[in-house]
């Protein structure tokens, strides 16, 4: 048998799990593991220039592959850069798996340099973390480490290992695990059939129904279940933030986002539904608002793999524990099996009423002022230019509704975003990560100039690996939600929310060896836009001047019920 | 209402805080815990008593359950149980109330386990409404420290927690 340190048996475990690329950043307590590294071919290391940005990467590889990422940094500092990236990955459930490098077994605890204790702050945004304290553990670790993250309710997993732990001159038997065990994780994997028969009589009993789909139906792979489920009843589908693309938003059966900034029409069927679908989703509080007048007339099916997001604050009539994936397929035989159909009288109905609420307010905005660029006109061109077919990645803010809003996903895995954590800083890392593992497809980072400042230095990682990633960036020379907020809430007294002495992006952008383009002008959109996707081996920053005044509508009313929203300045449903 | 939560638990390194921690990090509140290792070396037994309406209690059950630690969980307060807590409580004791001390201890079926001339501990094991009782029956003025080891608590009948 095979006799590897510690070091080695890291890099070697993360091979036979299939790894291609780790993100990451040397450090002192890892430098047993750096040098393995460097003397083997199969495991690609990819540096990036600030811990934070390694998770993203390693993060929106798994949002876009449903396959953990992996991220490498070393104790101390190194560790808590990274603790963002975490949280971003533990809110919006998705598989990681972070290694942090720990100084040697014996100083921990007496506060030796770089030294913290990353067990203990990262216990509160992790599936799960594990300590070595033997070396010869480490290729089980690792495979616990992925089987925790990938399976069930996905998250992120870190694994701490003392510097000692991979001294190179002390060897063990090498063996990876195929299986492990954990007497007590034991994800479901299928779904109550008698609750599931349950939920399939209400759906066929519903006269106003509505499916509500969420990250759930992304990361668990149900997409085309729940399209067919979907298009068999003839039922209207809303997605989440987390879960656009689940359903391809140029159909007429979707109705849009929903919640805070959901369309028009997806809050009205919500709030008048006689039944919700919930799948994958956690009834969050961007999604119900005031939860005392959330949809009063209608009953929950929720379908989740975590027991602990049904009923957490709405409670459902019907909870139905298991893979999204699986439970609609259930439901799906059963309605194949079934002489049952949906009431047609009621349908019809139902469906006049959509079509009336769409005609009153569908996704409108304004573009009175022609001098001005409206950042929903940049998406629309966005989303023409790239077909509907890119992977965007996006900052958080106002540029962030206005993606999820005004760009049609059509497939799953297309739309990345820090939707739980809300996490500026995330995009252009995440483009990298997903550009990494797509390099024929088109990759784009739609920012802000306040998010991209955020993790701007990874422009020299992208000009190191060569990562040819458009970015997009809404410049409005201001936090525009929070701006938003203040124009709402604080009479428009702008604390802090504008971007004095932004740099040349043109200049910054030149200096790492990219593109930049500058448009000020909607009438020269098209064509900018189509030459930077036509450059495909160069990153281009366009830095697209928009109407700093423009409001993300609808916007719920706080603490009212789904219908009650804000669809412009003036106007209130 | 008052629910006693009994988790089985790996007998592993962080296992405890992982469970203190999400109390804490979901506003769950704590009345008393208690923790030691069971008869399987690999296990420690854990109760923790807690406050809460039947949705927050659901919660705080399936939370636990999450954290890969945690083998298995019970709410006791379910079912027919029991509970014990035991308290080694000090008083001042002289004069006649030494003897009223002995003679409450007595009723309570506390033994005295530590005399000094001036000095009376009690050692007494009961549910935690009872130990109350006991110091309510003395008055607070006398006492000079109490101890409380938390709630324990076991399912009546053929019911286990085991794996």
């Amino acid at each position: 048998m095979e006799l590897l340190s510690g070091a080695e048996m890291v890099v070697r475990a993360l091979r036979d799990e299939g790894v291609k690329f780790i993100y990451g950043y040397p450090g002192g307590a890892l430098l047993h593991v750096y040098d393995a590294i460097f003397q083997q071919e199969e495991v690609e290391h990819v540096l990036v220039r600030h811990e934070q940005a390694a998770t993203h990467m390693a993060d929106a590889y798994a949002r876009a592959t449903g396959k953990a990422g992996v991220a490498l940094v070393t104790s101390g500092p190194g560790a808590t850069n990274a603790v963002t990236g975490i949280a971003t990955a533990y809110m919006d459930s998705i598989p990681m798996v972070v290694i942090t490098g720990q100084v040697m077994s014996h100083l921990i605890g007496e506060d030796a340099f770089q030294e913290t204790d990353m067990i203990g702050i990262s216990r509160p945004i992790v599936k799960h973390n594990f300590s070595v304290s033997h070396a010869e553990e480490i290729p089980e670790i690792i495979r616990k480490a992925f089987h925790i993250a990938q399976t069930g309710r996905p998250g992120p997993v870190v694994v701490d290992i003392p510097k000692d732990m991979t001294n190179p001159t002390d060897r063990f038997p090498y063996v990876f695990p195929k299986q492990v065990k954990l007497r007590s994780y034991n994800p479901v994997t299928k779904g109550h059939s008698g609750q599931i028969k349950k939920a399939f009589d209400l759906l066929m009993s519903a006269k106003r129904p509505v499916i509500y789909a969420g990250g759930g139906v992304i990361m668990g792979d149900a997409s085309e279940e729940l399209t067919e489920l979907a298009q068999a009843l003839n039922y209207p589908v809303t997605n989440t933030l987390m879960g656009l693309g689940g359903y391809p938003g140029t159909d007429r059966q979707f109705v849009g986002m929903l919640g805070m900034h959901g369309s028009y029409e997806a809050n009205m069927v919500m709030h008048h539904s006689d039944l919700i679908l919930a799948i994958g989703v956690r009834f969050d509080d961007r999604v119900t608002n005031g939860v005392d007048k959330f949809c009063p007339t209608a009953k929950i099916v929720h379908i989740d793999v975590d027991p602990a997001s049904i009923s957490k604050t709405i409670r459902a009539d019907v909870p139905i524990v298991g893979p999204a994936k699986s439970v609609l397929d259930e439901l799906l035989q059963l309605l194949k099996a079934s002489k049952k159909t949906p009431d047609d009288e009621a349908s019809k109905a139902w469906w006049a009423q959509i079509d009336e609420w769409r005609q009153r307010h569908g996704g409108h905005y304004r573009t009175d002022d022609s001098e001005k660029m409206k950042p929903q006109q940049v998406i629309e061109m966005l989303s023409k230019v790239t077909g509907g077919d890119a992977y965007i990645c996006s900052d958080v803010g106002q540029h962030q509704m206005f993606a999820a809003q005004y760009y049609k996903f059509n497939k799953p895995n297309r739309w990345i975003n820090s939707g739980g954590l809300g996490t500026m800083g995330f995009g252009l890392p995440a483009a990298m990560g997903v550009k990494m593992n797509f390099p024929d497809a088109d990759v784009a980072c739609v920012t802000g100039e306040g998010s991209i400042q955020m993790n701007i230095q990874e422009l020299s990682t992208c000009n190191q690996y060569n990562i040819p990633v458009k970015i997009i960036c809404l410049n409005n020379g201001s936090l525009g939600m929070v701006r938003q907020w203040q124009d709402m809430n604080y009479e428009s007294r702008h604390s802090q929310s504008y971007m004095e002495s932004l740099p040349d992006f043109m200049k910054l952008v030149e200096s790492y060896g990219h593109v930049g383009i500058k448009v000020e002008k909607y009438s020269e959109l098209e064509a900018a836009m189509e030459k930077a996707f036509a450059m495909k081996d160069r990153l281009v920053f366009m830095d697209i001047t928009v109407d700093q005044h423009e409001h993300v509508y609808p916007m719920q009313v706080p603490r009212g019920s789904m219908r009650d929203m804000w669809l412009s300045k003036t106007e209130r449903t | 209402m008052r629910h006693i939560i009994s988790v089985l638990l790996e007998n592993e390194p962080g296992a405890l805080s992982r469970v203190v921690g999400l109390f804490s990090q979901r506003n769950f509140n704590i009345e008393s815990l208690t923790v030691a290792p069971t008869n399987d070396e690999t296990l420690s037994r854990l109760t923790v008593t807690t406050e809460g309406d039947d949705r927050v209690v659901e919660q705080i059950t399936k939370q636990l359950n999450k954290l890969i630690d945690v083998v298995k969980v019970v709410d006791l307060t379910e079912g027919e149980h029991i509970e014990r807590e035991l308290m080694m409580i000090k008083f001042k004791a002289s004069g006649a109330f030494r003897a009223e001390v002995k003679r409450t201890a007595d009723i309570f079926r506390g033994q005295i386990i530590d005399i000094t001339p001036n000095t009376y501990t009690v050692q007494l094991v009961g549910s935690s409404s009872k130990l109350d009782a006991f110091i309510d029956s003395l008055g607070s003025t006398s006492i000079m420290e109490v101890v409380r080891s938390g709630v324990s608590g076991i399912a009546r009948g053929e019911k286990v927690l085991s794996l």
